[in-house]
């Protein structure tokens, strides 16, 4: 795939049609499997008293993950990015997680009513 | 006065290096210009990140305090249509990453033929999209112009859904909590149906430059580019079709 390059031509690594195949036949899997998984009761997860973790939602976020994580390192080159990209998706994908569990946090902590 | 401006271009030239016209003064090469406006495009995705991100948490609140709300909504939405959407979004993916790669390897007609696939895909998509968001205006779950809560305060009403899912009846303060979910539906699915008709109008511009031979000289830039807004629309949908459709559903 990475034949010779003209000087000024763009030297980036060109990522063949077959691993896009792949990744896409994935994807198209991983599409059948939520769905299919949305289905089947999971059951959940009684950690404490009043804290339960439910499976269905985690698997759906999880089978999600699997799939952005796919698109982004394939479809958009971060696996072959250099590493300011590769630091720039990481550091997006940390505070927007940051955020979240904080305002989440914020909202499970309140005495709602109690005021 | 000529004389000196010719002076002034003489040195200029001189200092001049052979860049192809593409590269731009500032840049020492065309690859470090390349590594800029992608890092560029990766900070305004960021930006992105955190928009569609307070659209999430306000969902995971809201379905969080009026969850059987969200439960019975959800089971409103189509599983067939948000499926089929699903599978046109991917594919619309890889055919934009062929389009990329076709770019590399400077082969204008293929270029064409995956950037007109990945245009008419986006378009199949809002196709589905419209159908979806009629469907709910039919059925009176557009909330603020035309809502009713009649499916949730008696599910049996609603024979289509009712014999799949049998919901109860919800209490009337949860039943009017639905329009809170619907709101959400069509916040998210609106705002990212908004980035789908950007990105389509871009493909048009693409698609009329790459006609004139753009992009398949060996800059590729603005494709690459592009290809990422693509591929993170994308990646809102994946995450919008569990959360949205995929509430409960056993």
């Amino acid at each position: 795939m990475n034949e010779h390059h003209g000087q000024n031509d763009q030297e980036h690594h060109i990522v063949s049609p077959f691993i896009y195949l792949a990744i896409l036949l994935c994807l198209l899997a991983a599409t059948g499997l939520t769905v299919w998984a949305s289905y089947i009761d999971l059951g959940e997860w009684h950690i404490a008293r009043g804290v339960t973790l439910f499976w269905n939602p985690v698997v759906a976020l999880a089978i999600a993950c699997t799939k952005m994580i796919l698109v982004v390192l394939f479809f958009m080159h971060v696996k072959y990015s250099p590493k300011l990209t590769k630091l720039t998706v990481i550091s997006g994908v940390f505070i927007f997680l940051g955020l979240i569990s904080m305002t989440l946090a914020d909202y499970m902590s309140r005495a709602w009513g109690r005021w | 006065m000529s004389d000196s401006t010719a002076t002034a271009n003489g040195t200029l030239a001189e200092a001049h290096h052979e860049h192809p016209p593409y590269q731009r003064h500032h840049f020492e090469t065309v690859s470090q210009q390349f590594d800029a406006t992608n890092f560029a495009m990766w900070l305004f995705l960021l930006t992105e990140v955190m928009f569609f991100g307070g659209l999430f948490t306000a969902y995971l609140i809201m379905r969080n305090w009026y969850y059987p709300a969200f439960v019975e909504g959800s089971h409103q939405l189509s599983i067939f249509w948000g499926t089929a959407n699903t599978t046109v979004l991917i594919l619309s993916s890889f055919t934009m990453a062929m389009g990329v790669w076709s770019a590399q390897m400077k082969r204008k007609g293929m270029l064409l033929f995956f950037l007109g696939l990945t245009f008419v895909l986006g378009l199949v998509f809002l196709g589905i999209k419209s159908i979806e968001w009629h469907e709910k205006w039919e059925k009176s779950h557009v909330p603020g112009l035309r809502y009713s809560g009649q499916s949730f305060l008696n599910p049996a009403s609603d024979p289509e859904v009712y014999a799949e899912y049998h919901d109860k009846p919800l209490a009337p303060d949860m039943a009017s909590k639905t329009e809170q979910y619907f709101f959400l539906y069509f916040a998210m699915t609106g705002m990212h149906a908004l980035h789908m008709v950007i990105g389509i109008g871009i493909l048009g511009f693409m698609i009329i430059r790459a006609k004139a031979g753009a992009y398949t000289s060996g800059h590729y830039t603005f494709v690459e580019n592009f290809g990422l807004y693509w591929h993170f629309v994308d990646i809102i949908w994946i995450f919008l079709f569990p959360l949205l459709y995929l509430i409960s559903r056993y």
